[in-house]
């Protein structure tokens, strides 16, 4: 026998359900006058610093039906590169930039729209910088463990290049789900859950 | 609100066989839903390792108070009266401060106010169903609401979902982010609900399993339930030869 380590086991998930929204987002599905306004909905103002960007997009199931009931959540790095967190250690980020969003994917079409600034580049563990990059966090009915992805911008394609995370993608079709094109200033990022264009999911 | 350094360390991995799997037919949804390749392993970067964090200046004096949040003055939710109180620990055993605690649920008839929902028991026009809370330094966090009924749903011809409160927790760091349910102590609905049942450990279903909680009622006023949980641990950074991010 020795000492029982004493760890506890983090809580097992459950789905986030079909009205995940009157949790998250209950202004978006008419629930008005408990909150002033859904938290996550507005991620900048005229004093953030940054190129002025939208990502969208679509989640898309195995029959390629688009849900409509996801809720989406993004965790980025200011224009410089830098999270606004206390467990940031390289130096303050833009006070006018939170850095997370969340929106739900729209309950007719099935489309996400985040209003954002492109974020800098930060470093992996071994000190490399990544290309530019938005984490996403994905839940809906049906799923029953939160799914995370990363989106990279299609116009970074030297810094994607050199990315150390892409580079372990051993099947080098499956890239391009993580990098979403640029129209404008609009990046489109569709989600694939199943299917042969299956996205890359990470296990973080 | 948080007097130590914070913590900087990449967080302990998941336990994928504690969790639900992502295929589980029993619950129909999950077939078109989970992905169905291996997941890509990824050390956690600065980009996992942090996260926003919530003020308790954002909260509005209701938040915590489902009873009377959507109430019209002078009313108050239909319901049987709980209080729902228990800490957010870490895998290490430390309260974690500061976590946002959202918290959504159906009427006491197991209705919920949503566009989408359609069963047929009655909606309470005093019941939106929705409040949040931030943990206090401890970690430990408390809320009132009614208890939500059980309500049947498209699954199964005859399936029932026990009554349940549904929680959205947000740690320190963007990988610890969860999403869960509480169960009621002694609820028979509980083993045979395919959505419990995706969940493979009996530990681990017990877990989510809020126990009756006496010591913490509000005599005359309220029963009291305690629900603990648990997010991801992070590793120390003490003896690390390489500082994060250099
Ligand atoms: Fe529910």
């Amino acid at each position: 026998m020795a000492q029982a380590l004493n760890m506890l086991k983090e809580s097992a998930s459950q789905t986030a359900g079909p009205y995940v929204h009157i949790g998250c987002t209950p202004n978006f599905t008419g629930i008005e006058g408990v909150y002033d306004e859904d938290l996550g909905k507005v991620m900048v103002n005229d004093d953030t610093l940054g190129e002025r960007i939208t990502i969208t997009g679509r989640v898309i199931d195995g029959s390629g039906t688009p849900l409509k009931d996801a809720l989406l959540e993004i965790w980025q790095a200011d224009h410089k590169g830098l999270y606004n967190s206390p467990a940031e250690t390289r130096g303050l980020a833009d006070p006018n930039f939170k850095g997370w969003g969340r929106q739900p994917t729209d309950m007719t079409t099935g489309v996400f729209t985040f209003e954002t600034i492109k974020p800098g580049r930060v470093p992996f563990v071994d000190g490399r910088m990544q290309a530019p990059h938005v984490t996403f966090w994905i839940v809906a009915r049906g799923i029953n463990l939160g799914l995370n992805t990363r989106m990279y911008f299609g116009d970074e394609e030297e810094a994607n290049a050199e990315d150390p995370v892409l580079a372990r993608v051993e099947h080098r079709v499956r890239v391009p789900t993580l990098i979403a094109g640029r129209e404008g200033n609009t990046y489109t990022f569709d989600i694939n859950l199943q299917g042969p264009n299956e996205t890359v999911f990470f296990d973080i | 609100m948080r007097n130590t350094l914070a913590e900087t360390g990449a967080f302990f991995p998941r336990d994928r066989s504690w969790h639900p799997k992502a295929f589980t037919p029993d619950y129909k949804t999950s077939v078109l839903r989970s992905p169905q390749k291996a997941l890509l392993s990824l050390s956690n970067t600065v980009s996992e390792i942090t996260g926003p964090v919530f003020g308790h200046d954002m909260l509005g004096e209701m938040d915590d108070d489902l009873i009377y949040n959507y109430a019209k003055p002078g009313e108050s939710a239909i319901g049987e009266r709980i209080v729902v109180h228990g800490r957010v620990l870490d895998e290490r055993g430390r309260g974690v401060s500061g976590a946002l605690v959202e918290f959504w649920q159906a009427n006491a008839a197991g209705r919920y106010r949503h566009k989408k929902e359609t069963y047929l028991a009655p909606l309470d026009p005093n019941f939106g169903g929705c409040g949040r809370t931030i943990t206090d330094d401890d970690g430990s966090y408390a809320f009132r609401t009614i208890k939500p009924g059980p309500y049947p749903w498209p699954n199964g011809v005859n399936d029932w979902r026990p009554a349940h409160i549904h929680f959205s927790i947000f740690g320190h760091g963007f990988a610890q982010r969860l999403i869960t349910q509480m169960y009621f102590e002694g609820d028979p609905l509980i083993p045979i609900c395919p959505i419990v049942n995706t969940i493979g450990d009996p530990e681990a279903i017990s877990r989510l399993t809020a126990p009756l909680d006496m010591n913490n009622t509000i005599p005359m006023d309220s029963r009291a339930f305690k629900f603990d949980i648990v997010l991801r641990g992070r590793r120390s950074t003490m003896f690390e030869n390489r500082k994060e991010g250099n």
